[in-house]
């Protein structure tokens, strides 16, 4: 391998950084500029932002816990969608390599549940 | 419908990480079920049995050389000696992690999520520390283990993140200084979700080239193909960064220091030893495997990052007055010196492993007596309040004066023995101008090991010199394991270097 596979990358890092500093420099410039209320308030997924007064406060992180929570099963189904698809080609294997990985999620499940992590208050 | 080949599983070459990672989840359920009185007892003794049990199944397997799972796994003799010693070094930081005798509780507090100095945070400093940090402990570990014998490139992402995970959580754990050991948590946990990304891109751009993340597969391909190599040079570049960061070397070396310094001691010390040994081993696998035919390609740039992190990581030393950062940014130098031992390929995969063994000692033993300099404020980590302990803590300076020759690399010392090896075997494949490097950076870093040693036994001790306290005996015996192992490997160094350089291959096919 000799040098020349480096000049499209060396031309790739070159294009990257001329547009980097192009939009950044003549977006001021050039786009309009129209301020309105929506364009000053946080973006959140599209619904309502959570009301807070003025200058930021404070609002309770309980929703951490069961966002980590979601995650859980949210992997869980990502692998039992699959799983279920081609069960009758993976057979008992696949079964048992299933019943495995669930027992994995469930302890990490049992012990949220037992350490306090479901009660809501 | 039958169409799927199920890849053959050979459960017992796997067995070693099976017994850790499994008696991980076993010790998450005891987490949830085991009294919170019997919690710490209980899980201790798990952690412990797990650690011996995957070293006497590592030991079991020694003469073992197989790809399993599909191509996912390959157990040969360098990775189970790297497996070997993770394992080894990982019992011996384990004592470290037990320890309760220093401070009433252990070293780790129950909840990182307080805010420091807020009421909850308070109230916890004098409560029972978690003891989720050994499940936690022995997942790092089992990750550990896994990075150094993944076949592919996606399994070792995930043997990262399985090892990475929990540390980046022990980090936010201390006992002491709240504030400073958050602050480490998150900068690692930024940075090394960052490195992560890296080491993915790279993964893709890497499948892209060589259409396999196998290391066999991707050799392969380099022989073969006649596509042209933008994709591989700029993946093997990405993927570099990621394992370079995890190796702590220069320019990606940054978090070390604040992560080294705001860790819990005892975290600090497995980080050093174990996860350096991880790096390191992962490094060596896929340079030495899947880019050993690409070597023009990235030695000159692999051997300039080397040159930077001895040069950086030494000179920074000189400047350190906190311990536990002169630590962190000798650990960085001790990364350039294994550079050169993946630099230099096939002939230095020997004498790397070495240099881990005998560094892997010393750092835990050096973190180890870290822990015992105290006052009432937990550790005085800061070399002023070091100055003079010699007069009052004979024995204890004394063993931290033979850590620190031994870091400068005496001879009749573990540091000059792994050095040598190491530099001996480098100058054999011809890597002289690291050698050079090396050498001179070495004499370097002697003088803030050296300037320690001084503070310790010819400054007047000052009234501020905190006490040594009397170590338990899980500190006592990691203090004791490592200083003798630092002092046999320096004067009978053979036995080991003959057992590495017997399982100094990796199974490239």
């Amino acid at each position: 391998m000799s040098l020349t596979p480096y000049v499209p990358l060396v031309v790739l890092f070159g294009l990257a950084t001329v547009f980097a500093v192009f939009s950044v420099t003549i977006g001021p410039y050039i786009g309009p500029r129209r301020i309105n209320k929506a364009k000053l308030e946080a973006y959140e997924c599209g619904i309502e932002p959570t009301p807070t007064p003025p200058g930021g406060s404070r609002f309770p992180v309980k929703f951490y816990l069961t966002a980590m929570l979601f995650i859980i099963f949210d992997i869980e189904i990502v692998f039992l969608y699959p799983w279920a698809v081609a069960f009758d080609s993976l057979g008992m294997f696949g079964f048992v390599e299933m019943l495995l990985f669930i027992v994995t999620v469930f302890v990490a499940y049992t012990y949220v549940w037992r350490r306090g992590g479901l009660d809501w208050d | 419908m039958n169409d799927i080949q199920l890849p053959p599983i050979d459960y017992a070459a796997l067995l070693p990480m099976l017994i850790v990672f499994g008696l991980a989840c076993v010790g998450i359920l005891a987490e949830a079920f085991v009294p919170r009185k019997h919690r710490f007892a209980v899980q201790a003794t798990l952690t412990l049995a797990a650690l011996i049990a995957g070293l006497v199944t590592v030991i079991i397997n020694r003469d073992l050389e197989v790809t399993t799972i599909g191509g996912a796994v390959t157990i040969d003799g360098a990775g189970l000696f790297l497996q070997g010693i993770i394992l080894v070094l990982g019992i011996v930081a384990f004592g470290l992690i037990a320890e309760r005798r220093l401070e009433r509780g252990g070293a780790f507090v129950a909840n990182a999520a307080h805010a420091a100095d807020s009421d909850g945070d308070k109230k916890q400093l004098n409560e029972a520390g978690a003891t989720e940090i050994f499940p936690l402990t022995l997942f790092a570990i089992a990750g550990m283990m896994l990075f150094c014998v993944s076949g592919d490139l996606l399994t070792m992402f995930v043997a990262l993140e399985v090892f990475s995970l929990p540390l980046y959580l022990m980090c936010g754990l201390a006992r002491r200084r709240r504030l400073l050991s958050q602050e480490s948590a998150l900068k690692y946990f930024l940075l090394g979700a960052f490195a992560s990304a890296f080491f993915l891109y790279g993964v893709a751009l890497i499948y892209g080239y060589a259409g396999s993340v196998q290391l066999v597969a991707i050799k392969q391909s380099v022989l073969d193909s006649d596509k042209s190599g933008v994709l591989l040079a700029a993946g093997l570049a990405l993927l570099a960064i990621g394992l370079l960061f995890k190796a702590a070397a220069v320019p990606f070396h940054v978090w070390t220091p604040d992560v080294y310094q705001g860790a819990p001691t005892p975290i600090t010390a497995l980080m050093a030893a174990c996860v350096k040994a991880a790096a390191f081993g992962g490094l060596l696998r896929v340079f030495n495997v899947a880019f050993e035919t690409t070597s023009w390609d990235w030695r000159p740039v692999i051997t300039a990052v080397a040159m930077a992190t001895m040069i950086v990581g030494s000179i920074l030393a000189v400047t350190q007055t906190d311990i536990k950062r002169l630590l962190a940014y000798s650990s960085i130098a001790n990364a350039g010196y294994l550079l050169v031992g993946v630099v230099s390929l096939g002939g230095a995969v020997g004498s790397s492993m070495f240099y881990l063994v005998a560094y892997g000692f010393s750092v835990l033993a050096a973190f180890g007596m870290v822990t015992l300099v105290r006052d009432a404020d937990g550790e005085a980590t800061h070399l002023s309040r070091w100055a003079g302990l010699g007069k009052g803590s004979p024995l204890f300076s004394a063993m931290f004066t033979i850590i620190m020759l031994g870091f400068a690399g005496i001879p009749l010392t573990s540091g000059f023995s792994s050095k040598f090896a190491l530099f001996s075997s480098a100058w054999d494949a011809n890597q002289s101008a690291l050698v050079i490097v090396g050498v001179l950076s070495s004499v370097v870093l002697a003088f803030p090991y050296l300037k320690v040693v001084v503070l310790l036994w010819l400054n007047p001790p000052g009234d501020e010199t905190p006490t040594v306290s009397v170590p338990g005996y899980l500190t006592r015996a990691v203090v004791g394991v490592g200083v003798l192992a630092t002092i046999v490997l320096g004067v009978a160094p053979s036995w080991l270097l003959d057992m590495v350089n017997s399982a100094g291959t990796f199974l490239a096919k």
